[in-house]
């Protein structure tokens, strides 16, 4: 197989009720509905999905690995943004 | 090379000119596996590889209960040889490029997907059933190869000259898709069978719609090649059925 001269897109699936889409992984595609198509066959084979979104990789924004310590290192430090201080009803589920 | 004949009850012989249908079929898409222009779709192509063979399976087994000489699913596709087999012609035709195997899918799949509604009305419980799971199925067989005739038709020049060959040469087998005999006949006056004849205006409504969008010519209605349904099959099916059917030829009744 040849690599195919076509997008990139990024893939996202929503596995049940209640819980957010979740990337799981990328394909190439022509166009937004062939993408949707090969998410479905690609990453859905076996029951995993109930929602797909596609995203043009090339829409994604990423952050700079080399800031890594700028943006991240300053919040290791901070313990008190953790919740872990509070029980959580069992009720609320998910959050 | 041995075959097994079966009963010609017409309920038995119909369910086996589904299965061999699904069957062939599924075979040559099985046949791309590994061997795709990308990965994507190999996937694709083999997701709807299996959905046939299931099938497939479904139908060899109702047949064999209905035939009710013990015969299982792996009986009745491994030991027929090509004149026992009744799939129509269009669904043994070589892969070719991706075009023609796209335009297969696809002149088939317009035709399976109403098929398969009408089916669920079917007075044969059994038939409705398989027809409920088998109509989720070919609606997405139909979807993915609309969506990529669109694209080849109305791409490259090269993508769309393929398909339009593609469409040429495979329209001459179009016809037999709506072909009844006295086996059918008298099924679909008890209401078991699907009259294939009802099913032509909406078929060619799916591919007008489709060749206009993918900017290709309907080839005009000519000479249609027939004879699968009654087992007068081109060479091709001999070579699937070599595949196919070797390892149980060499060890009969071998399992996992």
């Amino acid at each position: 197989m040849s690599e195919p001269k076509l997008p990139l897109w990024e893939v996202f699936i929503r596995s049940r009720n209640g819980l957010a889409h979740k990337h799981v992984g990328s394909l190439h595609a022509a166009d937004a509905e062939m993408a949707l198509q090969n998410a479905r066959d690609v990453y859905t084979r076996r029951g995993e999905g109930l929602s797909i979104w596609v995203v043009p990789s090339s829409a994604i924004v990423a952050s700079d690995p080399q800031e890594k310590d700028v943006l991240f290192e300053p919040t290791a430090s901070k313990i008190y943004r953790h919740p872990t201080f509070y029980e959580v009803p069992e009720e609320v589920g998910h959050m | 090379m041995t075959t097994i004949t079966v009963a010609d009850i017409p309920l038995v012989q119909y369910a086996l000119r589904l299965a061999d249908n699904a069957l062939v079929l599924g075979h040559r898409l099985s046949e791309w596996c590994g061997h795709a222009p990308m990965l994507e779709e190999d996937i694709a192509l083999a997701n709807i590889a299996l959905d046939l063979i299931g099938q497939a399976r479904m139908l060899y087994t109702y047949a064999g209960e209905v035939e009710g000489a013990g015969r299982d699913e792996d009986q009745l596709a491994y030991l027929r040889d090509a004149p026992q087999y009744r799939n129509v012609l269009l669904v043994e035709q070589p892969n070719g490029d991706f075009a023609v195997t796209i335009v297969r899918q696809f002149l088939y799949s317009a035709f399976m997907l109403p098929f398969w509604r009408r089916m669920k009305e079917s007075k044969d419980e059994t038939l409705a059933a398989i027809a409920a799971k088998a109509e989720k199925e070919v609606a997405y067989h139909l979807r993915h190869s609309a969506e990529w005739v669109v694209r080849l038709g109305d791409g490259t020049d090269e993508s769309h000259r393929r398909a339009q060959e593609a469409l040429d040469d495979l329209w001459i087998y179009t016809g037999e898709l709506f072909e009844t005999d006295d086996v059918e006949r008298a099924l679909i006056e008890a209401g078991i069978a699907v009259d294939p004849a009802s099913l032509r205006e909406e078929w060619s409504r799916t591919v007008d719609e489709v060749l206009n969008e993918a900017t290709l010519t309907r080839p005009a209605d000519g000479w249609m090649q027939t004879g699968g349904r009654s087992g007068r099959h081109s060479e091709h099916l001999g070579y699937i059925l070599a595949d196919l059917q070797f390892l149980q030829r060499a060890y009969p009744g071998a399992t996992w």
